[in-house]
């Protein structure tokens, strides 16, 4: 299983990465490399084993539903604060529309 | 007046309530170390002198007023992916290279409440994604044992710091050995508890079902203090676990009638001879005080880098998705929203993290996640059962901690999968949920080498105690790395 160029381009617009053809390239051999080794993985038995995706057992822990009981969060300057651009009172992006 | 940087923090502890020594003349020792040697080990991204010294100046307040606690006025260096509040925290990133949080971590809260004196951040490979510290995107931090050579990954800057002696104690985070590889070649004590003890809250998410904080010391006693300044429960971290902790038994322990059993997977042709002998000679020495030793087989384990080679980008690749340019960090301009997040996240991740996000990518794309992320989380189960088999029969599980001493920089830089192989000894802790600690036990070529101690899942008491008798035994001394400025 090698991941083709193509695949990659999709790849990297779908992670939101805009690379170059030459870093594209430079990143297929690396990529194919460490794939061709996950392939040992299908040696396994694995059909009846459940999924951990998780390290701790625990399942829905929740905080009871009150207003003190929720942390204190950030005042909408110290949200802002670190924001690279912002107009009043907002996080500001290019434009989205024509 | 003698070194203040030589002591431990018991006896810094000591000297600061008898009053034949203060947090400041701490503060200062340490600083005046980090500006002497820092310049060729390169341990941290930003030193914090004014807040230090500001803090050490309320510290010795309270112990003056006989309000001290355990860690008032002890020195401590963080990874910079632990998050301070109006304090820089860049996880060795251009996407976070001038971010300051507007709110600290529970770990960096708990620390400043218990009145220990930031001195400061220190470097790291790029978001915890690496074994070499190499990866950093601002510089390489340097093995204080040997200039040349990385001081490992990929809290390689807490590593070092504890082991110049430009902090006594540091924490770092620890995803598939990032705590104990470093402490390994580094020699010092590196501890990854059992995952959920310590709050991840304000840690930057890598990968969320591994990562856990832990600290760097130069004895097992020292580690155990700041660990138990910063564990329990956190309303803020739903994976932290309330399990019981005995601190007299982490304390304890005593090697006669222990069963120790040692994973024949991890004594294997890929480790070094050299660091096979002295592990094994260690060994022996453990037996000879009346521990049994016994070695078993866990064929899983040679699956555990590809298994953790998965996982691991699989949840970055999700975690990452925020750095897109709009609150906070790095910002390339575009004419688009999309066009703008394309540009910032390709020029704000360095090479390592973009393959890590890719490979992530692709593993959890349909038509790839069964043969690739479930079949992984089935494999991490098979892991951890085959680990808890191992726990029934013996009461600890010791194995080398790195298969290699110190390489030298740039030596395996260019070969990712080399060093991602490297990591085997180290995973199964992280995948089966087992607290583990590095120790040093020797040297080869002048570097240290490390041995691995593992214990049950919530049993980081036991194997705190019993380290610390493994290291009595070993007359491991705290040891600080010979730098030339020492003369």
């Amino acid at each position: 299983m090698a991941i083709s160029r193509e695949e990659l381009r999709k790849l990297a617009e779908l992670a939101r990465l805009n690379l170059s053809d030459e870093e594209i390239s430079a990143i297929e051999s690396d990529l194919n490399r460490v794939l061709q080794h996950f392939e040992q993985l299908q040696q396994l038995q694995l059909h009846d084993v459940p999924l951990t995706p998780h390290s701790v057992d625990s399942t829905n822990v929740f905080r009871n539903d009150e207003r003190d009981a929720a942390p204190e969060g950030l005042s909408r300057e110290e949200a802002l604060d670190q924001a690279p651009e912002v107009r009043s009172g907002l996080f500001l992006v290019p434009s989205i529309m024509e | 007046m003698d070194d203040l940087t030589q002591l431990t923090v018991t006896e810094m502890r000591r000297r600061l309530d008898s009053g034949e020594t203060t947090a400041q003349d701490l503060a200062r020792a340490h600083l005046d170390r980090i500006r002497s040697l820092d310049e060729q080990v390169n341990a941290f991204v930003t030193v914090c002198e004014e807040e230090a010294l500001h803090r050490s100046d309320e510290a010795q307040e309270r112990i003056k007023k006989g309000e001290g606690g355990a860690l008032t006025g002890i020195p401590i260096a963080l990874k910079d992916n632990i998050i301070t509040r109006g304090i820089r925290t860049t996880c060795a990133s251009r996407i976070l290279e001038t971010y300051v949080p507007p709110y600290s971590a529970t770990v960096a809260q708990r620390l400043d409440d218990a009145g220990a004196v930031l001195v400061g951040k220190t470097n790291l490979d790029e978001f915890a994604m690496g074994t070499s510290t190499e990866f950093s995107a601002f510089f390489p931090t340097k093995n204080p044992w040997d200039l040349e050579r990385v001081p490992g990954g990929s809290s390689g800057g807490s590593a070092a710091a504890v082991a110049a002696r430009m902090a006594p104690v540091a924490l770092g985070s620890d995803t598939g050995g990032s705590i104990r590889q470093p402490a390994a070649l580094c020699g010092v004590v590196g501890f990854k508890p059992t995952y959920g003890r310590v709050s991840r809250f304000g840690l930057v998410a890598f990968s969320s079902s591994l990562d856990q904080i832990g600290p760097f010391a130069r004895s097992v006693e020292d580690a155990t203090l700041l660990f138990e300044a910063i564990y329990g429960p956190d309303p803020k971290d739903a994976t932290t676990v309330d399990a019981p902790y005995d601190p007299a038994l982490a304390r304890g322990g005593e090697l006669k009638g222990v069963r120790i059993g040692c994973p024949k997977e991890m004594f294997s042709e890929a480790v070094d001879s050299d660091v096979r002998a002295i592990v094994l000679e260690a060994r022996e020495r453990l037996a000879a005080a009346g521990a049994t030793i016994e070695e078993f087989s866990a064929p899983i384990i040679e699956h555990g880098v590809s298994t953790y080679y998965i996982i691991a980008p699989a949840e970055a690749s999700s975690n990452l998705a925020r750095y897109d340019g709009v609150r906070y960090g790095l910002r390339i301009c575009a004419d688009s929203p999309n066009e703008m997040m394309k540009a910032t996240r390709a020029q704000g991740f360095g090479k390592e993290v973009i393959e890590r996000i890719l490979i992530g990518t692709y593993v959890l794309s349909s038509g790839y996640y069964d043969a690739f992320y479930a079949t992984a989380h089935r494999a991490r189960t098979l892991m951890r059962d085959e680990m808890r088999r191992a726990f029934q029969e013996y009461d600890l599980v010791l194995a080398p901690t790195s298969p290699t001493v110190a390489f030298r920089i740039g030596e395996k830089a260019g070969d990712p999968l080399a060093l991602k192989l490297a990591d085997f000894c180290t995973i199964p802790a992280n995948m089966g949920n087992f607290p583990a600690i590095n120790l040093n036990c020797g040297f080869s070529g002048g570097l240290p080498v490390g041995l691995q101690l593992v214990a049950d899942s919530y049993r980081d008491d036991y194997l705190l105690g019993m380290a610390r008798a493994v290291e009595r035994l070993l007359s491991v001394e705290p040891k600080a790395a010979p730098l030339k400025a020492d003369g």
